[in-house]
C-alpha cells in the first residue's frame, strides 16, 4: 500500500517516530515555559537537566541495580533537587537583575555539566535498556508498534495534561497564577512565594528529568544528547509562544509530526523544518501561535 | 526592560576622551611590538575574535540585544572567503569584500526575524536561526561538510603583496582589525549610537520620541553581523580553513563569554576578552572537554559576581568610559 508513492510502513513509521519526538518536545517546552511564567527566565540549561535525568535513570539501574520505573520516580527528584540548589544558591540572586543574565547562568551551568559528563564518559552513548514490561510489540495490520514506543507517547500526555490540570484546574496551580501576574500582591496575601518560585524551578528541571529518562531506552545515554535538542525547544517555544500550558503540548506534538512527515517527504529538510517554521510564523504572527505580544 | 543591563554597564557619557586615546595607542602598541615576543598567528587569531566580538558588543553593549546565534556570521562569512580564494581564484581583498557582504545580506535576513520579538525571545530566535545556517552548512555540498574547506590559498593582496608571508598577512589583519574596531567606535559615538542607546535604556520612551526603533535594531543587527562577517573571513584567510566550528552554536556561546569577561558596553572589553579567553584555550587545549567546564565556570563567576567584566572594573575605577 502506497501514500502518495511512499510505502505506509515507512510513512507511519516516520510519524510514529515523529510523536515520539514531539512527546519530548512537548514535555521540554512545557518545563520551559512553566519555568519561565514564574521566574522570567529562560533555563538554558533545560537539555543539560534532561541529560542528566537520563544518566540518573543509568546510574540506578548499573549501580544500584534499580529498574526503570523507579528511576522514573528517583530521577525527577534527584535532578530536582540539584535544580532547588542551583535556584537557591544562584538565580535567586539575579531576579533584580536584567532577564538576560538568567538565560547567561544558566548557559554557564549547561557547559560545566555537559564538560564533566563527556570527561567521565566521552561522547559515545550508554545502552539503556528497554524494561521488561514493554518490551516487544504489537501489529497494528498497517504498521507494527513498539510497546515502549506507545507508552512513552501516553506517558507524555498524560504528564503534560496533568501539569495543564494542576496549573489551569487548582488552587496552588491558582497561587502559581496569581504569583506570575503580580508576586507582589501574591506575597502580601501570605502566600511564600519565593519558596513557590524555587519549588517551581525545581519541578520544571524534574519535568526535563523524567523527559530524560523517558528517552534514555529510545535514543542511548550520552552526554550531548540534550545540547541540540534544547535548540530545536526553544524554536518550538518561539512558535507556540509560552503564554499558554496547552499550547506548548499542541505545540510540541505538532511540531514533532511535522519533523516526521518532512524525513518522509524531503528528508534534507527534516533537520531545519523546524526552524523555518518559526521563521515563518515570526512573519505571520510574531507572538507566537498562542502566545500574546506583551 | 534593558534598563538594568546598563547598571552593570561602564559609565558612559560624552565627557573625557583622553583614557580612551591613551588605551587605543597603548592596544596598538600592544599589537604593532607582540610579534616580537608572541607567535604571531596566535596574534591573528586574538585579533579575529576581538573584532568579532567587538561587533557582537555593538549589538548587545549598546543596543541592548543579547544575540545567541554571531556564529553564523563568522561561520558564513568564513566559508563564503574560502570558497571563493580557493575555488574561483578571487584575490584576498575581494574574497574579504564578498563575504562580508554575505555575512550582511544574512544579517538583514535574520534581523528582520529577530527584531519581532525582544528580550529572551530575541535570543532564542538568533540562536535557532544560526542552527538552521549551522545544518545547512553541514549538508550544502560546497563546505566539504566535517572537512570544511582546507589549504584556503591566502593569495596576493590587490595583486601585489604575497600574503603567505607572515609579515605581511600580519600587518594585513592589523589594518582589517584596526578599520573595524575605528568602525564601531565612530558608530557607537554617532547620533545613531545615541539613539541605539536611547532604544536599549527605555524602548517605549524612544519610540514616543518619533524613533522608528525596529530600523534602528535592524541596523545595529546589520551592521554587527557585518562586521563579525568581516572577522570570520579574515579568520578563514589566516587559518587556510573554514570550518562547522565556526557556524555551532558553541561559537556563539564563545564570543558571549568574551564580551561578558571583557566587559559588556565598554569599547576596549571585547578586545581583552577575547584575548584573555582565547589565551586560555591555548593553555587549557590538551585538557578537552575541561576546557568547556572552564568557560561555563567563568559564565557563572562573571554572571554572579563580575557582571562589569575586567575593563568595565577599571573603568568604574578611574570614573571614565573605555
Amino acid at each position: 500500500m502506497e501514500i502518495f508513492g511512499v510505502p505506509t510502513q515507512a510513512l507511519f513509521g516516520q510519524l510514529l517516530i515523529g510523536l515520539i519526538n514531539g512527546s519530548f518536545y512537548a514535555l521540554l517546552s512545557l518545563g520551559l515555559a512553566v519555568i519561565f511564567g514564574l521566574l522570567n527566565i529562560i533555563n538554558f540549561s533545560h537539555g543539560a537537566q534532561y541529560m542528566m535525568g537520563a544518566f540518573c535513570g543509568y546510574f540506578l539501574l548499573t549501580k544500584l541495580g534499580m529498574g526503570y520505573w523507579w528511576s522514573l520516580l528517583l530521577a525527577p527528584i534527584a535532578v530536582g533537587a540539584t535544580g532547588v540548589v542551583v535556584e537557591r544558591l544562584m538565580l535567586s540572586r539575579l531576579y533584580k537583575l536584567d532577564h538576560l543574565y538568567g538565560l547567561l547562568l544558566t548557559f554557564g551551568l549547561a557547559l560545566i555539566i555537559q564538560g564533566l559528563f563527556r570527561n567521565e564518559f566521552g561522547s559515545s552513548g550508554q545502552p539503556y535498556p528497554i524494561p521488561p514490561e514493554l518490551s516487544g510489540g504489537r501489529n497494528l495490520g498497517f504498521m507494527f508498534l513498539p510497546n515502549y514506543r506507545a507508552w512513552v507517547i501516553v506517558a507524555s500526555l498524560i504528564v503534560c495534561l496533568g501539569t495543564w490540570y494542576m496549573i489551569e484546574r487548582t488552587k496552588l496551580g491558582g497561587y502559581l497564577r496569581a504569583a506570575t501576574e503580580n508576586p507582589s500582591l501574591v506575597q502580601a496575601f501570605g502566600i511564600n512565594v519565593p519558596r513557590m518560585i524555587t519549588l517551581t524551578y525545581g519541578f520544571g528541571v524534574g519535568l526535563a528529568a523524567l523527559g530524560g529518562v523517558m528517552a534514555a531506552p529510545i535514543y542511548q545515554v550520552s552526554p550531548q544528547m540534550g545540547s541540540d535538542l534544547i535548540i530545536v525547544v526553544f524554536a518550538v517555544v518561539v512558535i507556540g509562544g509560552m503564554g499558554s500550558i496547552l499550547g506548548s503540548i499542541v505545540t510540541g506534538f505538532g511540531l514533532g509530526l511535522v519533523e516526521g512527515l518532512t524525513k518522509v517527504f524531503y528528508p534534507e529538510a527534516s533537520n531545519t523544518v523546524i526552524f523555518v517554521i518559526m521563521a515563518l510564523v515570526l512573519l505571520v504572527k510574531p507572538a507566537g501561535l498562542f502566545g500574546t505580544q506583551k | 526592560m534593558s534598563a538594568s543591563v546598563s547598571h552593570a554597564l561602564a559609565v558612559h557619557g560624552s565627557g573625557d576622551a583622553r583614557p580612551l586615546r591613551i588605551a587605543f595607542g597603548v592596544m596598538l602598541a600592544f599589537f604593532v611590538l607582540a610579534p616580537a615576543v608572541i607567535y604571531p598567528v596566535f596574534l591573528m587569531k586574538v585579533m579575529c575574535f576581538a573584532l568579532f566580538a567587538c561587533a557582537f558588543n555593538l549589538l548587545i553593549g549598546f543596543g541592548g540585544l543579547l544575540s545567541f546565534g554571531h556564529a553564523m556570521f563568522l561561520g558564513t562569512a568564513g566559508y563564503v572567503a574560502a570558497y571563493s580564494a580557493k575555488s574561483w581564484g578571487v584575490s584576498p581583498e575581494i574574497a574579504i569584500l564578498l563575504a562580508t557582504a554575505a555575512a550582511a545580506l544574512l544579517g538583514w535576513v535574520a534581523g528582520l526575524l529577530a527584531i519581532r520579538r525582544q528580550g529572551i525571545y530575541f535570543s532564542m530566535i538568533t540562536l535557532a536561526l544560526a542552527q538552521m545556517v549551522f545544518f545547512f552548512y553541514l549538508q550544502a555540498p560546497f563546505t566539504g561538510g566535517e572537512d570544511g574547506i582546507q589549504a584556503v590559498p591566502r593569495g596576493r593582496l590587490l595583486g601585489l603583496v604575497d600574503l603567505s608571508d607572515m609579515a605581511a598577512m600580519y600587518v594585513f589583519v592589523t589594518a582589517i582589525f584596526v578599520f573595524g574596531f575605528l568602525a564601531i567606535y565612530r558608530i557607537v559615538h554617532s547620533p545613531f549610537g545615541q539613539i541605539l542607546k536611547a532604544i536599549r535604556e527605555n524602548e517605549p520612551r524612544a519610540i514616543s520620541l518619533g524613533y522608528d526603533t525596529d530600523r534602528y535594531k535592524l541596523m545595529a543587527f546589520v551592521l554587527s553581523g557585518t562586521i563579525a562577517g568581516m572577522a570570520g573571513a579574515t579568520k578563514s584567510l589566516v587559518f587556510q580553513l573554514a570550518s562547522l566550528t565556526d557556524a555551532h552554536w558553541s561559537m556563539s556561546g564563545e564570543v558571549v563569554l568574551m564580551t561578558l569577561v571583557g566587559g559588556l558596553g565598554t569599547i576596549f572589553g571585547p578586545v581583552v576578552g577575547a584575548a584573555i579567553i582565547i589565551t586560555m584555550q591555548n593553555y587549557l587545549a590538551q585538557l578537552g572537554a575541561w576546557v568547556t567546564v572552564v568557560q561555563g565556570v567563568i559564565f557563572v563567576v562573571c554572571v554572579l559576581a563580575f557582571r562589569r567584566g575586567v575593563v568595565g572594573e577599571i573603568a568604574n575605577l578611574i570614573r571614565k568610559p573605555l
